[in-house]
């Protein structure tokens, strides 16, 4: 296999802003906005989801020329689920709390596009290496676009990052009035829609055409 | 029948699952530019959700639980491990089925609803209906409405989207914004609308 310094430096960062999964290819969105009230389960589940989609990449690229194409789509489920279950038996073993807070979102990675939209896009059709960093980058534009609206999210809405406290608030006889808005779920739509146009604002190239 | 009746309403409105859970939302913004294409969506959801549900409920309460095994003779059994790679699975065959089954029996729906079949296996919505079932520990008549509850929030939901985008087009939205922006923030939008509902109790 020939090993392309320059191609693997960009199949590794162009998701993370020029192709991001989230803001521009619309994948992967039902996670991103559940999980974000807070930057630990952030955190964890950008871990979680970066893991299970370099894995499945590198597992289903390996096999790519021995599965069936009728058969596909069972085949790379079956790879994600079994992935999903492992990352799922490992929070709850050594991060129960997360776990728990997390609740159904690590089991639906299964269903996060990102995974199963990498794995027939690039895996497929890839050697196991780059469609390991091809995973690998990928699961870097959700993890960088899910920990900006965490930290957003817990700084303004709490005052607190990971526990610790930076604005002190009001409540705790500081002067920070927290944003009781930015706890509710509905606040990291307007997050993220703010985020994209910043983000296209910066690459025009990005905007989209006029209906 | 009160119970069931409040659950239903509860998981249209109160947890409804695209605006409360935020779950589907994939499809929920790709395919809500038109009411008619939406609203087939939404049908293909309702019908999906109601019947894999109350299966996953059954193969929970039958093959995967702890103990639940015992009438098979195993009844150390605890397989409840193996539950995400069922529900997927379930749930990419019986809508493999549905598809087979409306293009033999009823081919004017097929052509109407084909095309959305295979978008649904990667809803989250229909895998998240599982597992909060699952969560939740419904009984199989709860979750047979919690199925369909959850299936017409869905679909509720989506048309409602696809309204607002079809009046969306006369609008001056700035460059940046245009198309996704906009949407996410109509959604978090309506999302705050439906959380008044969550004021309610049954």
């Amino acid at each position: 296999m020939a090993f392309d310094k320059q191609e693997a430096k960009s199949v590794l960062f162009s998701p993370i802003f020029n192709n991001n999964p989230i803001a521009l290819q619309v994948l992967g969105i039902c996670s991103a906005l559940a999980v974000t009230s807070k930057l630990e389960t952030a955190l964890v589940m950008s871990l979680a989801l970066t893991s299970v989609i370099a894995l499945s990449n590198l597992l289903i690229s390996l096999i790519r020329n021995q599965i069936p194409s009728s058969i596909r789509i069972i085949v790379q489920m079956t790879i994600i689920a079994s992935l999903v279950i492992l990352v799922d038996q490992l929070l709850k073993a050594y991060a129960y709390e997360v776990s728990k807070q997390l609740s159904v979102f690590v089991g639906l990675i299964i269903t996060n596009c990102i995974v199963m939209g990498r794995a027939e896009a690039y895996a497929m059709k890839n050697g196991p290496f780059m469609s390991f960093l091809d995973g690998l980058g990928n699961g870097l534009g959700y993890s960088v676009l899910l920990i900006v609206v965490g930290i957003i999210r817990e700084l303004l809405g709490t005052g607190e990052l990971l526990g610790y406290t930076i604005l002190p608030s009001t409540a705790n006889g500081g002067w920070y009035e927290t944003n009781g808005m930015l706890v509710l779920p509905a606040s990291s739509f307007f997050i993220i829609g703010f985020l994209i146009w910043a983000l296209r604002v910066w690459k025009k190239d990005q905007v989209e055409d006029k209906e | 029948m009160e119970h069931y009746l409040s659950l239903f309403i509860r998981s249209v409105f109160v947890e409804n699952m695209a605006l409360a859970f935020l779950l589907g939302m994939c499809t929920f913004l790709a395919v809500s530019k038109k009411v008619q294409t939406s609203i087939g969506l939404g049908i293909a959801v309702i019908i999906v959700q109601t019947i894999t549900v109350p299966v996953n409920n059954l193969i929970v309460h039958y093959l995967l639980a702890d103990g639940a095994l015992a009438w098979a003779g195993f009844p150390e059994a605890d397989l409840s491990f193996l539950g995400l790679i069922v529900y997927i699975g379930v749930i990419a065959a019986l809508v493999q089925i549905l598809e087979m089954t409306l293009d033999k029996f009823f081919p004017a729906l097929y052509q109407s609803l084909g095309i959305f079949l295979p978008l649904i296996t990667v809803n989250c919505a229909i895998m998240g209906g599982s597992l909060f079932m699952v969560e939740r520990d419904y009984n199989f008549p709860e979750s047979v409405v919690f199925g369909l509850g959850s299936g017409f929030g869905w679909a509720l939901a989506i048309a409602a989207l696809a309204g607002i985008r079809e009046k969306m087009k006369y609008s001056d939205v700035p460059d940046g914004l245009r198309g996704l922006g906009i949407t996410f923030v109509t959604v978090g939008l309506m999302a705050i609308g439906f959380m008044s509902f969550s004021g309610i109790k049954l």
